[in-house]
């Protein structure tokens, strides 16, 4: 495998795989404790809208989605904020007009076939230097804010209204969180294409959660999780010449049951058999 | 309060409630399950707002007043997988005090650790809020309001899944945080009334307030299903007025 190492889109596809695992560490466990997985799904998937805008209008698609996915975060962060009860369903309905959108305007777009294949299932391979560039100063990003407000996303995350309570502006912080969310999806959208988003956010945090005693380990946790799944995946895909999103999600999703069983036996050995 | 109504999905939950509650008060407020008690506590910590009517909590509105008050949510089981140890709970309770940016102070450390002794929960400081019971978790969520250094206390049923020791330990030091700030607590639970509060209220849709530490015929005929546990605490106490032809 160390002879792949001298092509440049794998050394690439590498620092791709570690920069975007490392805020799908952190953002993924407040995904996942914040129980707004199905948004995040929403997000991705109506970020395609922007993917068709951009080769629309000409400029870099992964722009466009960037734009598109912030856009509606926000619409759906302030939606779920004034009627909760009815936030699923609006959050359903722009995730697909997102996708019909992106459609039609790659439809739209003259004289221009779109491999659509490589944003619904990533082309991890085919990141450029300028990309990377881009994913460092928002890995920073992301850090710097968890960092300064931790103790607040913590009270959040664990007591939205107690949070409230002591006076934590949780309105402000949940839209910054869903912000956050939307720039680290389009990055993933990179690695594992728009429809695996959801697997390589959650998974780890979820694997982690049961390991760690409080949200930053989990973090830290499902971060190296995320990188063991990416750069795994990204080998076999490799070895096997298969398409690296999917390789990466499977990975992920064998170490997801792993998990699942280890929990099993660890209950079975700690609890004494129920005597019938 | 004055005039409050408060509806849900067009149901009405709580209809024309007005009262006042003096500096310094303890009120136990009592009413049937579903009778509107813990929105009525939501409404005044600013988490909900009401249809129509002024809320003023010490002088201010609701969400003005955050920082001054304490909360002790009624103790669910929601989020108990969260990774997250009795400690770091209970610090968050100085979020109140504590400024946006920057991690506790020196001065927080000191606050929490006696709040956790206060509760006996101490020892169990580096646990995870998921492995403890029902009850032990409930003394957890006491000390971290008490560490919010509240002028005004909002308890919903404190004493719910605690043991019957630890549930006198409970009111004996509510009654001593009572010196400094005033307190307002649901209970199902006469025999506190009695010897504890000061007031109270029964609360089914529209509310009654008394004050003193005593139910009324009124309030009984209001929610006659107030769950109150009459014959609990053995000890023959006066909870409900003399009948006057006796």
């Amino acid at each position: 495998m160390w002879e792949a190492l001298q092509y440049d889109f794998m050394r690439n596809a590498l620092l791709a795989g570690l920069l975007v695992s490392i805020s799908c560490g952190i953002i993924g466990s407040l995904v996942v404790v914040n129980r707004i997985v199905f948004m995040s799904g929403g997000i991705a998937h109506a970020a395609f809208g922007g993917v068709g805008l951009g080769f629309f209008c000409g400029f870099s698609p992964f722009l466009g989605a960037a734009i598109f996915a912030s856009g509606v975060s926000l619409i759906m962060g302030v939606v779920s904020l004034k009627s909760k009860h009815r936030a699923d369903t609006i959050i359903g309905v722009l995730w697909a007009i997102g996708m019909a959108v992106g459609i039609i305007l790659i439809d739209l777009t003259p004289g221009y076939h779109v491999d659509l294949m490589s944003y619904l299932f990533g082309s991890i391979l085919a990141v450029p230097a300028t990309d990377l560039w881009l994913m460092l100063p928002l890995d920073g990003f992301i850090l710097l804010v968890v960092l300064l407000f931790y103790k607040e996303f913590v009270a959040l995350s664990y007591d939205e209204q107690f949070a409230f309570v002591v006076g934590v502006p949780v309105k402000t912080l949940y839209l910054l969180l869903l912000g956050m969310t939307a720039l680290s999806i389009v990055m993933i959208i990179r690695v594992v294409g728009l429809i695996l988003v959801i697997a390589l956010l959650t998974i780890p945090p979820f694997i982690a959660e049961k390991y760690t005693r409080s949200l930053g380990q989990m973090m830290v946790l499902s971060s190296i999780l995320s990188i063991c799944f990416t750069l795994s995946g990204l080998w076999l895909s490799y070895a096997f010449d298969l398409t690296s999103g999917a390789t990466i999600i499977l990975v992920a999703g064998v170490g997801f049951f792993i998990s699942l069983v280890l929990d099993f036996l660890k209950r079975k050995r700690t609890s004494p058999g129920v005597k019938l | 309060m004055n005039g409050v109504w408060f509806s849900y999905d067009k149901t009405s939950i709580l209809e024309d409630i007005s009262f006042t509650l003096k500096q310094g008060d303890f009120l136990g407020m009592i009413g049937p399950n579903g009778g509107g008690k813990t929105t009525l506590l939501k409404l005044l910590l600013g988490i909900l707002k009401p249809d129509r009517g002024h809320i003023r909590v010490l002088g201010e509105a609701p969400h003005r007043a955050r920082r001054r008050v304490g909360y002790v949510p009624q103790n669910t089981d929601l989020n108990n997988t969260f990774p997250v140890s009795v400690m770091d709970v209970t610090s968050m309770g100085r979020l109140a005090r504590s400024r946006m940016g920057k991690g506790f102070s020196s001065q927080d450390r000191p606050v929490v650790e006696e709040a956790l002794h206060k509760v006996g929960m101490w020892d169990r400081r580096n646990t995870p809020i998921g492995k403890l019971s029902g009850g032990q978790r409930q003394r957890v969520l006491i000390a971290r309001a008490l560490v919010t250094e509240p002028e005004m206390l909002f308890l919903d049923e404190p004493t719910a899944k605690v043991d019957p020791e630890f549930e006198n330990n409970i009111y004996d030091f509510l009654k001593e945080l009572n010196r400094q700030a005033t307190i307002m607590t649901i209970t199902h639970d006469v025999g506190v009334i009695s010897r504890y509060v000061k007031s109270v209220a029964c609360v089914n849709r529209t509310l009654i307030y008394h004050e003193e530490p005593r139910i009324t015929h009124e309030m009984l005929d209001m929610a006659y299903e107030c769950p109150v546990d009459l014959v609990a605490h053995g000890i023959p106490h006066r909870v409900l007025p003399h009948h006057e032809n006796h």
